[in-house]
C-alpha cells in the first residue's frame, strides 16, 4: 500500500501503463473495468472469468479482492461518486449464485462452498481498508502493532492454532476422510483467526468510535463559530457604526443579548406549538421594534389550541405590550405567562405614567377591541388596572381544555 | 455602612459595579478567582459578597462550599450573567440568599444588598418564575411536606414577585407590610435550600437539556 503514490505518479509518461480502476461504469469497486482496459477486452469478459473463478473454490473472489486492494483509484473529478449500475451488479451476482448452486447441487465443488465465509469476510475487511484513508491507514496499523506487542501470549496462542488448524486440514483434505472432521478443524482455523484478529479489530472499532466523536467536536465548534461570526460580529460592526445613536445601540446589543441567551440556555421550542415559546418570540418582536426591554418570565406551559384561543390571547398580549411600549414611557415592560391546569393567564406590566380608564375615548381600539373586546369573544377576559402616575398592568385570562 | 466584597473574573465588571453602588456600600475589596475569594472572605469579612456565579477554579458554588462549609458567618448575593435554571438553582442551593443577574440598575442592585445584609432574601423575577415552576410541577408525594411545598401566601408573594413587582408594591396590593414581605420571601429561600425533594435539582438540569 505504501508504494501506491510513486507507482501512481510513474504511471502516465511511463512505458507500462500503470493499471487503475475508474469510478465511471464500475459495478464493485471498478476492478474488472480497469482490468479490461489494460488488456484491452471487453469488461463483460473480465467480468463473467472472475464470477466463474469465483464458483471454482472462490478464487475468483480472492482475486479480485487482491487486485482491488493493489490497483489505485482513477482520479475522478466532480463532486459526488457515479452511481453503480446495480442492475447489472444484479445479473452478475445471480449468475454467480446461480453456479455456484448447481455446482454444489452436483458435488463438483466442496471447496468452494467452504471458502465462501472466508472471502466474504475478507470483502467486507477490504471495504472497510477502502474507504479509509492512508493516514488512517497507517494509524490502524500501528495501533495494531503495537496491540500485538502487548498481547504476545495470546498472539502465540492464535497462530499455534491456526498452524494445528491448517495442518490438521491438509492432513484431512489428503486423507479424503468424511466432513465432520474437515469442519472441525475448519472451526479451530476460525478460531484461531479471531484469537489473532480480535485485538486489532477491537482497536479498529475503538478507533473509528474516537473519530466519530472528534467529528462530532468538530461539528460542535463550526456552529459555534457560525454562531459568532453571523450574530455577535455582526451585531458588533452595526454598533460601531450607530455609535452615535445610544438607543439604537442599546436596542443591538438587547436584541443580540437575547438570541445568545435562547441559544446558550433555553431548550429549542417552537414558538408555532407551545405557550411559553410563543410569548417569548412576541416580546422579541415588540422589543426589537420598539427597543424597549421586555422581561418575559413563563411558569408552566401548554400546547396551542386548535380552538384558536389562545393565538387570540397572544394577539391581545402583542397588543397590550405593543401600548404599554408606545404611551407609558416605562423603562421596561414585564411579562408573566402561567399555566394553571386548564387556566393561562398572562400580565403585562409597565411602570410608566398610567392613564384614566374611564377617560379614552370609545373609538381607541387599542384597549376595548384589541384587547377587552378580543378576549371577551373568544370566552376569556381581561383586566386593566391602571391609575395616571401608577404604571398599567393587563391581565388576560382563559380557560382551556387540555387537549 | 454595609461592607463589600466583588467576587468576578472580568476585572471591567467588578469596576463597573464599583462606580454603580451608592455611597451607602462600601466595597472593602475584589476577588477574580475561587482561590482568591475565599481568601479575601477570610481576611475582610466583608458583610455581603456579590458572587459570580461563572469563575475559574469551581464557580461560585465551589467559594459558597469551602466559605460557608467552614462556618463563616457571611451572606452571598450571587450575580451572574446566566439565568439558566441549572446555574440559579444550584447557587441557592449552594447557600446564596439572593440571585440577581447583571444587568439590573445600580440602584435595584444597591436595594437588594442592602436587604441581603439585614438577612432577608432577594429574588429577581426570573428566580421566582422558576420556583413556582419547580415546586408546581411535581406531584411526587414529598417526604417533609413543610418544607416541600409552598403556602398559598408564598406563592402569591413569588408571583408578584414574577410580574415584576417590588416588595413596597407586593404589599400593598396584599395588604401586608414589607417585613412580612421579606419574610416569606426567607421562608421560600429556606424551602429553595432545605428541601430535600432532588426534583428540584433534576427540574433544573432537564430546563437545560435540549
Amino acid at each position: 500500500m505504501a508504494d501506491q503514490k510513486t507507482l501512481a505518479e510513474a504511471g502516465g509518461d511511463a512505458p507500462f501503463r500503470r493499471m487503475m480502476r475508474p469510478m465511471e461504469g464500475r459495478l464493485l469497486g471498478g476492478v474488472a473495468q480497469g482490468l479490461a482496459t489494460q488488456l484491452k477486452l471487453d469488461p463483460v469478459v473480465i467480468r463473467l472469468t472472475f464470477v466463474l473463478l469465483s464458483v471454482v473454490d472462490g478464487v475468483g473472489v480472492v482475486a479480485y479482492a487482491v487486485l482491488w486492494m493493489i490497483t489505485p483509484r482513477m482520479p475522478y473529478e466532480g463532486s459526488n461518486r457515479p452511481p453503480r449500475d446495480w442492475s447489472q451488479l444484479a445479473a452478475f451476482a445471480a449468475i454467480g449464485i446461480a453456479l455456484a448452486a448447481f455446482s454444489w447441487l452436483t458435488g463438483a465443488s466442496q471447496g468452494g462452498i467452504g471458502m465462501l465465509p472466508f472471502a466474504v469476510g475478507g470483502i467486507g475487511a477490504l471495504i472497510l481498508w477502502q474507504q479509509a484513508d492512508p493516514e488512517r491507514r497507517r494509524n490502524w496499523m500501528s495501533g495494531a502493532t503495537k496491540g500485538m506487542r502487548k498481547n504476545r501470549v495470546r498472539t502465540m496462542l492464535g497462530v499455534a492454532l491456526v498452524a494445528v488448524g491448517a495442518v490438521g486440514f491438509l492432513a484431512v483434505q489428503g486423507e479424503l476422510m468424511a466432513a465432520r472432521p474437515g469442519l472441525l478443524f475448519t472451526a479451530v482455523v476460525v478460531g484461531g483467526l479471531a484469537v489473532v484478529a480480535a485485538p486489532w479489530l477491537a482497536g479498529l472499532w475503538k478507533e473509528l468510535q474516537l473519530e466519530r466523536r472528534e467529528r462530532i467536536r468538530q461539528e460542535e465548534r463550526a456552529e459555534v463559530a457560525a454562531m459568532v461570526h453571523d450574530s455577535v460580529l455582526h451585531t458588533l460592526t452595526l454598533i460601531q457604526r450607530v455609535a452615535h445613536d445610544p438607543r439604537e445601540v442599546t436596542r443591538l446589543a438587547r436584541s443580540q443579548e437575547r438570541d445568545l441567551r435562547n441559544w446558550l440556555y433555553q431548550p429549542a421550542q417552537d414558538a408555532d406549538a407551545t405557550l411559553a415559546a410563543a410569548v417569548r418570540r412576541i416580546a422579541a418582536e415588540e422589543e426589537d421594534a420598539h427597543g424597549l426591554p421586555i422581561e418575559v418570565v413563563c411558569v408552566s406551559d401548554i400546547a396551542l389550541d386548535s380552538a384558536g384561543k389562545l393565538a387570540a390571547m397572544l394577539k391581545a398580549a402583542r397588543q397590550a405590550m405593543v401600548n404599554a411600549a408606545k404611551y407609558s414611557e416605562s423603562p421596561s415592560i414585564s411579562v408573566y405567562a402561567e399555566v394553571e391546569g386548564e387556566e393561562v393567564t398572562i400580565f403585562i406590566r409597565d411602570r410608566g405614567k398610567g392613564f384614566d380608564l374611564e377617560a379614552i375615548p370609545l373609538d381607541r381600539m387599542g384597549i376595548r377591541e384589541s384587547i377587552i373586546g378580543r378576549m371577551e369573544r373568544h370566552g376569556g377576559a381581561a383586566r386593566v388596572r391602571t391609575e395616571p402616575g401608577e404604571g398599567t398592568e393587563v391581565m388576560l385570562t382563559m380557560k382551556v381544555e387540555k387537549e | 455602612m454595609t461592607r463589600v466584597l466583588i467576587v468576578d473574573d472580568h476585572r471591567l465588571f467588578r469596576s463597573g459595579v464599583r462606580a454603580e453602588l451608592g455611597d451607602s456600600i462600601e466595597v472593602v475589596g475584589e476577588a477574580e478567582d475561587v482561590e482568591s475569594a475565599v481568601k479575601a472572605i477570610a481576611e475582610l469579612e466583608p458583610d455581603v459578597v456579590l458572587l459570580d456565579v461563572h469563575m475559574p477554579g469551581g464557580g461560585g458554588v465551589e467559594v459558597l462550599r469551602r466559605v460557608l462549609g467552614s462556618g463563616a458567618q457571611v451572606r452571598f448575593l450571587a450575580l451572574s450573567v446566566s439565568d439558566a435554571a441549572e446555574d440559579v438553582i444550584g447557587v441557592i442551593r449552594g447557600g446564596a440568599r439572593g440571585y440577581v443577574t447583571k444587568n439590573i440598575s445600580g440602584k435595584e442592585l444597591t436595594d437588594a444588598i442592602r436587604r441581603v445584609a439585614d438577612g432577608d432574601a432577594v429574588f429577581s423575577p426570573r428566580l421566582a418564575g422558576f420556583v413556582l415552576d419547580a415546586f408546581a410541577s411535581s406531584e411526587a408525594p414529598s417526604i417533609d411536606p413543610e418544607l416541600d411545598s409552598l403556602t398559598q401566601r408564598e406563592r402569591e408573594v413569588l408571583r408578584l414577585i414574577a410580574r415584576g413587582y417590588a416588595y413596597k408594591e407586593i404589599a400593598k396590593e396584599l395588604f401586608i407590610s414589607v417585613k412580612t414581605v421579606e419574610t416569606h420571601v426567607s421562608s421560600v429561600l429556606r424551602k429553595l435550600q432545605l428541601s430535600n425533594r432532588h426534583e428540584l435539582s433534576r427540574w433544573a438540569t432537564a430546563r437545560r437539556l435540549v
